[in-house]
């Protein structure tokens, strides 16, 4: 390794720390707020060099992230991203250019980085996380995730939580995450089983309620009801041999005039391609300078963490949390998110959640409306009571064996009082709850 | 209705390539951006910058250039990503900038190598620019000098720091910049106006629920929920002398009147329009009284004298201010929120309001032609740009932009009309105003330290000796902190003075630690808040900061405070 002899160069001085000048101003001298035992120098650099980093995602935040830790001095790195390059990334993803378009994102980010940051290694696997086991997790110090997708974090988040071995102090990774829409944004880190987890925070990104089906099928009243209506409605009766790729200008073109057709109909103004493509792929906005900055307060935590040079966000019972608004003025809320002791992936307690539901309701609904519940958020559920088996997914015979269950009402399959578990193929948990009925 | 125009083409490839950005601030946002010209004035180690410009080369800046004369060290590839290797020795300005313009095609890069002292004295060095960012260290009198351009040809100055965990900035925008378009949440901006209905949305109330009892079910479960509303309001006043509900107890009563109207015999066993007419009966019997703020803007000298060479804000201003003295009220904005409805009766309602949105606009730019007559402007103001002040009328910000301290060795900071708000905020525990108080002090030290006498360029503190420049700047951020104190006319008392200067010490001797270091992380946070800011300024969408920034990323928080 080209920093193995590391422990005979002076800090700061020429040779092969001369690039980390800067660096070792802040690895080489204790602050106000270092810990009283902290011993800066080599030591410091060591840690810093030894520790392997897991980046997810090589999109806005992940070019960013990837960027900032060969910046800090961190000399190994893995980056998971399944994606390929689309031109509308190039508006900040800053590590790809237009000949890039239709490459890997993973590939290319990680060659960009080594080129240009001398020294450090940047290995990347373009794939799903799910492809991974825990043994290949285990090996990383840290995690850091720049997504777009809820069910990825809810992924990492619970294997993180399920690999944490009180006998093994290695086993606990800290999770770091950033998030952006416009010009707001969260960095937030966690510290699987001591702090609040993932899970706990679902509320925190609440789901935008959907449009009832009745009002895109009979009663539309805005532009976004007609694109939903062509998307969910009409694209299913005409075209149902065709499977709908929104990345496909043609599919969105078919969908734009149909939904413009529509709206025509009903005296409806408003629809646009880029709108019918804005709510077809629930496209988010998204800019570099906000990319920027959440990127850099994950990595800005992540040294810390890896150099003791401050305190980092997530100490248990510390701040863990920060939030970014920078549409009005700047404003950030940095507080503590503090663990549900119920929460289904790192409560300690597994009693199940209590929930109130109409009986008179029929199982399909009662699952419909666990897409939208912020705390549970579960788009394929499977659910079986004390007693039985109501619905699943998957195999094939037993979905055809409950599917009728679906038009039941809840009353009809279960006791008030009952508890059930849900499970989704997108998550490694289970969720539980004990449904009361409502008078 | 007439047909819509046929499908367009899907979208142009620049619509493409900016399509995530264009979602936020639109095609006017974008020709703003495209027509400026920044100059960043770089020095330090550089980064935070090179950062920012990354953030705005990106969306499509028009033009930029990048002033510094420094060489590129080996120093400089531990910290800045738009360098490498081969360019050990050569200018800054020029490899920087060649790297960044491969970011985007679309983006004119220049490069200015002579130094800051000559270059700047030049005649008519600064006229190209459109809006400058210089880069702490910096020596006080060019950044005076900068500042004094700013005042005079009223384009934003940003000033940043960024040293170690800590980062500051400052903006001086121009005295008079006032904001339409600041994008309010959309929550906050649905006006339906139930205290002051027109004939015509009265005629729709009356029309959609005048055989309300004897409806089918699914008729009467669909009947808007502002013609339910209204239907009630109209009902309680003929019990009340013509008032609608005054108090609190009032006003609950009334939201309770339309809950128990609700049909309950149903599967449901309630109706989803009645819901959404309780949720919003508190809130509906507000007056629709322009904030505080807006009403404020009517009143300032630049709106109330309205003259030839007024930009065309404060014309339109005058005369939407006319327009509320007349009514009490500003012009209906003119959107309906979503709501549960037949189609037809939505799209009904919606022309209602549309209607009166356009009759009010229309009167409004009746004034704004009748003062550009009286005025004799030349330029005559677009009906679009009236027609979206007036959909944005109870959302219109003025920000007063204002100088920012430049530190001169040897001279007391002035606070002016600040002092005592500045002094009282001090002893908040987690105040960041101690940091900024550091950063003072930082550039008084920098203002008294050369590097060597040849190349002229500042010395920071820590650079080499980190206890005795604490000491030095810990004493310097004192001397600051009793002076404001002093200036205001106040006195903190024990234990707080010492807690403050506690604070103040701590974070002169973390600012100290990094000798004038950059870390990249905190640069390219930093970058990211700063192009928010010059996006928001160059846009002018949003509403900006006033006036000063600072970023600890020890807590990883930030604080605003107007200097």
């Amino acid at each position: 390794m080209a920093n193995a002899n590391i422990s005979s160069v002076p800090i700061g001085s020429e040779g092969p720390r001369a690039r980390w000048k800067y660096l070792d101003n802040i690895l080489g001298r204790s602050g106000p707020f270092t810990d009283p035992d902290w011993v800066p120098g080599e030591t410091v650099i060591e840690s810093l060099e030894r520790a392997k980093l897991l980046v997810i995602g090589a999109g806005g935040l992940g070019c960013e992230i990837l960027k900032n830790l060969a910046l800090s001095g961190f000399k190994d790195i893995h980056v998971i991203d399944m994606d390929t390059i689309d031109v509308s990334n190039l508006n900040r993803q800053f590590l790809f250019r237009h000949a890039d378009v239709g490459k890997y994102k993973a590939e290319v980010a990680a060659k960009f980085v080594e080129k240009r940051v001398k020294g450090v290694k940047i290995t990347p696997y373009c794939g799903k996380i799910q492809d991974k086991d825990e043994e290949y997790y285990k090996q990383f110090a840290m995690i850091v995730c720049g997504l777009d997708s809820i069910e990825a974090r809810r992924w990492i988040n619970a294997t993180l939580v399920g690999m944490v071995d009180e006998n093994d102090e290695d086993s606990l990774k800290p999770l770091i995450d950033g998030g952006t829409e416009g010009f707001k944004g969260q960095a937030r880190v966690i510290l699987p089983t001591m702090t609040s987890c993932i899970e706990c925070q679902l509320d925190m990104h609440a789901p935008r309620a959907a449009v009832p089906l009745c009002t895109l099928a009979s009663i539309p009243r805005q532009p976004q009801h007609c694109i939903e209506w062509a998307h969910i409605i009409a694209w299913d009766e005409e075209r149902k041999d065709i499977t709908l790729d929104t990345d496909d200008p043609e599919h969105i073109t078919w969908l734009f005039q149909k939904a413009l057709k529509r709206a025509q109909e009903f005296n409806i103004e408003g629809v646009t391609y880029s709108m019918t493509q804005g709510v077809v792929k629930n496209i988010i906005p998204a800019i570099a300078s906000t990319n920027a900055i959440v990127a850099a307060s994950c990595c800005n935590e992540a040294f810390k963490i890896a150099t003791s040079t401050n305190p980092f966000l997530g100490v248990p019972d510390t701040e863990n949390y920060m939030m970014y608004t920078g549409d009005e003025g700047v404003y950030t809320y940095t507080f503590q998110h503090l663990r549900q002791p119920d929460c289904p992936v790192c409560g300690d307690d597994s009693r199940a959640r209590p929930l109130q539901v109409n009986p008179n309701s029929t199982l399909q609904e009662f699952l419909d409306g666990l897409a939208e519940r912020p705390e549970a958020q579960l788009k394929k559920p499977s659910i079986r009571s004390e007693e039985k088996s109501l619905y699943y997914q998957s195999p094939a015979s037993l979905e055809e064996q409950t599917r009728p269950n679906l038009s039941k009402k809840l009353n009809e399959l279960l006791e008030n009082g009952e508890e059930v578990v849900i499970s989704d193929p997108a998550f490694p948990t289970q969720f539980k709850y004990q449904l009361t009925f409502k008078e | 209705m007439a047909d819509l125009p046929p499908p367009v083409q899907g979208p142009t490839a620049k619509e493409k390539k900016y399509d995530r950005q264009l979602r936020l601030w639109g095609a006017t946002g974008q020709m703003a951006l495209e027509d400026s010209h920044m100059l960043l004035i770089n020095s330090g180690p550089g980064v935070v910058g090179i950062e920012t410009l990354k953030n705005l080369v990106l969306p499509g800046m028009g033009n930029f250039t990048i002033q510094d004369s420094a060489i590129v060290s080996e120093a400089d590839l531990g910290v800045n990503f738009f360098l490498e290797e081969e360019y050990i020795g050569g200018f800054r300005a020029e490899h920087t900038c060649n790297l960044l313009k491969e970011l985007n095609p679309d983006v004119q890069g220049n490069f200015i190598t002579e130094p800051i002292d000559s270059w700047l004295t030049q005649p008519d060095s600064l006229k190209p620019f459109t809006l400058i960012l210089a880069i702490a260290p910096i020596r006080p009198e060019l950044l005076a000098r900068l500042s004094a351009h700013a005042n005079a040809t009223l384009i934003p100055l940003f000033y940043v720091h960024c040293v170690g965990f800590y980062s500051h900035f400052s903006v001086h925008l121009p005295s008079a910049y006032p904001i339409v378009d600041t994008h309010p949440d959309s929550e906050t901006t649905a006006d339906i106006r139930m205290l002051k209905p027109w004939p015509e949305l009265l005629q729709f109330a009356k029309e959609k629920t005048s055989n309300m009892d004897t409806m089918e079910a699914d008729d009467h479960g669909h009947i808007p929920y502002i013609a339910i509303l209204l239907h009630h309001l109209e009902e309680w006043k003929k019990g009340h002398d013509g008032k609608v509900p005054q108090t609190y107890q009032e006003k609950t009563e009334f939201k309770t009147t339309i809950s128990k109207a609700a049909r309950t015999n149903n599967p449901e066993g309630g109706e989803e329009n009645y819901d959404e007419a309780v949720a919003a009966a508190l809130k509906s019997l507000k007056e629709p009284e322009p904030s505080s703020s807006v009403k404020e803007i009517f009143k300032v000298p630049e709106c109330v004298l309205v003259n030839k060479e007024s930009p065309s804000f404060w014309v339109i201003a005058h005369a939407i201010g006319l327009f509320y003295t007349k009514y009490g009220v500003l012009p209906v904005p003119g959107a309906v929120p979503d709501m549960k409805a037949r189609s037809a009766d939505y799209i009904q309602l919606q022309n209602v309001y549309k209607s009166k949105a356009r009759k009010d606009v229309m009167e409004v730019l009746e004034s704004v032609r009748f003062l550009e007559r009286t005025t004799g402007r030349e330029t005559v103001i677009e009906e679009k740009d009236v027609e979206q002040f007036c959909k944005n009328a109870a959302h219109i910000k003025l920000v007063r932009g204002r100088p920012f301290h430049v530190v001169q060795a040897g001279e007391t900071i002035k606070w002016g009309e600040r002092a005592k708000s500045i002094a009282q905020n001090l002893t908040f525990p987690d105040t960041l105003i101690p940091l900024y108080i550091a950063f003072l002090a930082f550039d008084e030290f920098v203002a008294t330290h050369d590097k060597d006498r040849l190349s002229g360029a500042p010395k920071m503190p820590g650079e080499t000796r980190q206890e005795t420049d604490t000491e030095k700047v810990t004493g310097i951020a004192f001397k600051i902190t009793d002076d404001l104190i002093k200036e205001a006319g106040t006195f903190i008392e024990e234990p707080d003075y010492t807690a403050v200067k506690e604070r103040i010490g701590e974070f002169v001797q973390e600012l100290v630690r990094a000798g004038g270091a950059e870390l990249h992380n905190i640069a390219s946070l930093t970058g990211g808040i700063v192009s928010q800011e010059i996006i928001k300024a160059i846009t002018e969408q949003y509403i900006p900061v006033d006036n000063t920034c600072l970023f600890d990323g020890v807590k990883s928080k930030t604080e605003v405070i107007r200097i």
